[in-house]
């Protein structure tokens, strides 16, 4: 049968519709079951010991008090793990520490109780001694010389000599000559950068419930982005295979590429193995603050050398990012990610890895890439005001396309990012008029996309309904976009088809959701099930038909004759042929394997109205649209959806959101009184404008949406503010104090 | 310690119930009387994701004792749907995908209801203040709010 990949101008039917999402009625009654609503006969409370110091070495614990006390079923320390693998030692490292506590909030022992009172009496008779050790939390101090040291010798061989231990590695990214660049710009701006750490802050904090009996066989729920990645890290930390961990994902209340990895799941497994009974654990928000996510803070130099009408020469930005206690900060996607918008001669970048006495550093929303954007897009949006030139302009004449040799190496295919930049141009809000006070900023964002492994199964059932069975959580709508590319691709109604996230024995790995893959990828391995399944489907009737099964084909929801000479015979509807599969050979399955590639780069650009408060410094977003390329919308208010969160996330990260530490190197915000995520009353309606470039590595043409809508709001709202005060802010987050500083030291001359 | 006997009506059922003099409304929904549609995203009302109404008073569950609901009526959002029937919020929120990963919406919708009972015919202004204490960090609050808005218009309509 023939399958046309490539075709571009079909007419969809089901993909760019807006059907009610399959999980919506669970999720607005409250029967939906997400991490730490799973309960399971003889349960215990698992809890979580942890260190009050930034930095100290663990010179004994001492568990037998609490292990006397009635009630206690489990004590585990580090010591009950043993040796690990060496690609799962930092994270075995981080879910409970080894030597030395590296972090306000780092684990240093756990116990299982009969109830969560009895589990913290238990916490509080662990004995454990400190000696209390100098600390460093600043990603800049952290690099002198003098820095207390956090690790030894996994300092890599980019690194100079006569560098803290505490710089890890060293990359670099570009083409051209830097300094021949500048020598041709008009204009150089140079300049510091400086963002402070923020959290994802899904509002689901981590929970798991785990069992396992004394033959080795366990099973795991969990909240998280990847119940795959789970099942293998548990498995390599308890020695065991990854067949005989059974893990299914709960709903997940969001993740950000916060439930990117694990936290409590090992310590959940080795509690359930020592007591004999399930264990569930459920982080507090102060544990959700102090001991996972967050994302680096940073600090950025950056050099951009323009001419008088506006080209680019030039572009260097030398980025350092502190990752927390362990190496492996997002600096190299920050430095890869930060000129992609760009069309340059001249370009490079270096990527600095740098560990503090902070929380282990974890994916969020575009790892790494919105604060590069912050740090460049704010330096070409002041040497394009320097001359006068329209920041617009400015983009679109520098602006990358199709055959662009990108920054960070690859040569673009179709690409939209001067679709976003047309379209902002054209759009009202660009023209409307500014009041006192005001000031109005724009900013491009890029973000890669990933595919990676992903196995998807297409099940006909015998009454002709459809199931799909896929690996990747639903964050925030993906099952609506199977089920609709399934619906599309069978030439079924959506409603005749169900999908469901399988568990860790029910399909081959997958990879995390993350990289903004789902929609592409799954949604790719959806669609090639589905002509698998068809594929069966026609060569079923081609059998009753008695032709050969190339001379049937597969059209609205039914097997045809392909042309006058294969024979003259009615459709046969897939619920035809479903009815009559067991006397036609058996059931009918499609499914798909695949380690998915052309995911197709996504850039994006953001218009954002701001207005200052003279007298206390505070901003007041006014108007925000977003323009971003979604390759095709499958649900468009879930795209929709996805440029608003991210938005939003990047209208906290640029005003409120930030890590705040003590001398005594201690978390001073760990609450989300204090560590302010934008509220309902904060914002205005944010609008969204979607363009659809297609994908070439896509059959519908689908690019991932979810990550880059939080790339260019750091920089937009920098730029809008900068340009109601008058006076260039360059230091994230914009809060009050610091733009009445500002505001104050322009006035004061 | 001796448990603590409360008699409640919860969703308009009589409920019984022993508590521990220190657990919350939000333990006894959850972790004794299993309604676990409310949910703890931070237990120091922060975040709104445990709303209920006591009395008609929408509060932050995990800022109450259990012991405190004698005598009360507690509404949650498993007594939001009558039968099979949605109620309207809870229909619009589908329809207008007004969440994402769906932590935080039962305290939305048990909030946005409240509102409605008050003030069937709210601004945006009002809307946004009102749902100031419910954290969504999907949606950027942009489609929730749309949906209280267009639910208020239908319900005053139908009236």
């Amino acid at each position: 049968m023939a399958l046309d990949d490539t075709k571009k101008t079909r007419d969809f039917k089901v993909v760019g519709t807006r059907p009610d999402r399959p999980d919506g009625i669970d999720k607005v009654t409250g029967r939906a079951r997400f991490g730490a609503d799973m309960v399971l006969p003889g349960m215990l409370t698992g809890r979580i010991l942890r260190s009050p110091h930034a930095h100290a070495r663990i010179k004994r614990i001492d568990t037998s008090k609490a292990e006397a006390l009635s009630g206690v079923k489990a004590v585990v320390t580090r010591a009950d793990f043993g040796e690990v693998p060496a690609d799962v030692a930092d994270v075995m490292d981080n879910c409970m520490a080894g030597d030395k506590a590296l972090y306000d909030g780092h684990a240093v022992a756990a116990v299982a109780a009969s109830s969560p009172a009895v589990a913290r009496k238990a916490l509080k008779l662990i004995e454990v001694e400190y000696e209390v050790l100098p600390h460093v939390t600043d990603v800049d101090a952290a690099t002198r010389p003098d820095a207390p040291v956090l690790h030894e010798g996994r300092q890599q061989e980019t690194v100079p000599k006569g560098m803290s231990a505490n710089v890890i590695a060293r990359s670099e990214f570009g083409h051209g000559d830097i300094e021949t660049g500048l020598k041709q710009a008009d204009r150089v701006v140079a300049r510091t950068y400086r963002t402070a750490a923020t959290h994802q802050g899904y509002i689901e904090p981590h929970a798991c419930l785990a069992t396992m009996g004394p033959d080795g066989k366990a099973d795991l729920w969990v909240c998280t982005q990847g119940h795959y990645m789970v099942r293998n890290t548990c498995a390599a930390i308890l020695g065991m295979e990854q067949g005989q961990l059974r893990v299914t994902a709960s709903e997940i209340g969001g993740g950000f590429g916060g439930k990117t990895v694990v936290f409590l799941e090992p310590v959940a497994l080795m509690l359930a193995k020592k007591s004999g009974r399930p264990v569930k654990m459920v982080m507090s928000r102060s544990e959700v603050l102090r001991a996972t996510g967050p994302t680096s803070s940073t600090s950025i130099d950056v050099r951009i050398g323009m001419t008088k009408e506006g080209r680019i020469t030039a572009g260097f930005a030398e980025l350092r990012y502190q990752g927390g206690a362990y190496p492996g900060s997002p600096v190299d996607m920050g430095a890869m990610s930060g000129f992609a918008p760009y069309d340059l001669e001249n370009v490079k970048t270096v990527g600095w890895d740098v560990v503090t006495n902070r929380p282990k550093a974890a994916a969020y929303r575009a790892p790494g890439a919105p604060m590069a954007a912050f740090a460049i897009e704010s330096a070409i949006d002041e040497a394009a005001r320097g001359f006068g030139l329209d920041p617009l302009e400015v983009r679109l004449m520098n602006g990358a396309d199709e055959g662009t040799k990108a920054s960070y190496g690859p040569t673009y295919p179709a690409i939209g990012l001067k679709a976003t930049l047309e379209a902002a141009k054209t759009h009202p809000h660009w023209s409307a008029p500014l009041g006192e006070n005001q000031g109005r900023g724009v900013a491009c964002g890029f973000w890669f996309n990933f595919g990676g492994d992903t196995c998807v199964s297409l099940n006909i059932t015998p009454d002709g309904t459809v199931t799909v069975s896929e690996g990747n959580p639903d964050i925030g709508g993906s099952r609506a976009s199977m089920t609709m590319m399934a619906a599309e691709e069978l030439g079924i109604p959506y409603d005749q088809v169900r999908t469901i996230i399988a568990d860790t024995g029910s399909l081959g790995q997958n990879e995390v959701t993350d990289g903004s893959r789902v929609t592409f990828a799954v949604g790719l391995a959806t669609i090639k099930a589905a002509q698998a399944a068809k594929a069966e489907m026609c060569r079923r009737a081609a059998m009753v038909w008695g032709i050969d099964e190339d001379a049937v084909e597969w059209a609205d929801g039914a097997a045809r004759p392909a042309g006058p000479n294969a024979g003259k015979f009615p459709p046969m509807t897939l619920k035809e042929i479903a009815a009559i599969a067991s006397n036609t050979g058996g059931p009918i399955a499609g499914h798909h394997e695949v380690n998915a590639e052309g995911a197709g780069v996504s850039f994006a650009t953001h218009m954002v109205d701001v207005e200052l408060d003279p007298d206390t410094g505070s901003t007041k977003i006014l108007r925000y649209t977003v323009f971003q390329d979604a390759g095709k919308a499958v649900h468009p208010s879930y795209v929709e959806g996805q440029f608003q969160g991210g938005a939003v996330q990047g209208i906290g990260w640029a005003l409120n959101e930030e890590y705040i530490y003590g001398e005594d190197g201690i978390l001073q915000n760990a609450g989300f009184l204090d560590y302010r995520i934008p509220v309902a009353s904060d914002l205005p309606m944010i609008d969204t404008v979607i363009l659809e470039i297609p994908n070439p590595g896509h059959p519908y043409g689908v690019r991932g949406v979810g990550e880059t809508s939080i790339v260019p709001p750091l920089a937009a709202i920098a730029n809008a503010v900068s340009a109601a005060a008058g006076v260039r802010m360059t230091q994230l987050p914009m809060s009050p104090p610091r733009v009445l500083a500002a505001l104050q030291a322009q006035a004061d001359g | 310690m001796s448990q603590i006997h409360v008699t409640t009506k919860i969703n308009g059922d009589e409920t019984e119930f022993l508590c521990e003099p220190e657990d919350t409304l939000l333990d006894v929904l959850r972790d004794r009387l299993g309604l676990t549609g409310t949910k703890e995203g931070c237990g120091t009302g922060d975040c709104g994701a445990c709303s209920v109404a006591v009395d008609g008073r929408l509060v932050c569950s995990c800022l109450m004792l259990g012991a405190e609901a004698e005598g009360r009526e507690v509404a949650t959002i498993e007594g939001m749907a009558k039968g099979d029937q949605l109620h309207p919020l809870q229909r619009k929120f589908i329809e207008m995908a007004a969440l994402q990963c769906g932590i935080c919406t039962p305290g939305i919708l048990v909030a946005a209801q409240s509102l409605l009972e008050r003030n069937p015919d709210p601004s945006e202004e009002e809307v946004r203040y009102w749902l100031a204490g419910n954290l969504c960090r999907c949606t950027g609050y942009d489609k929730i709010i749309r949906a209280v808005m267009e639910t208020a218009a239908d319900m005053r309509r139908a009236s």
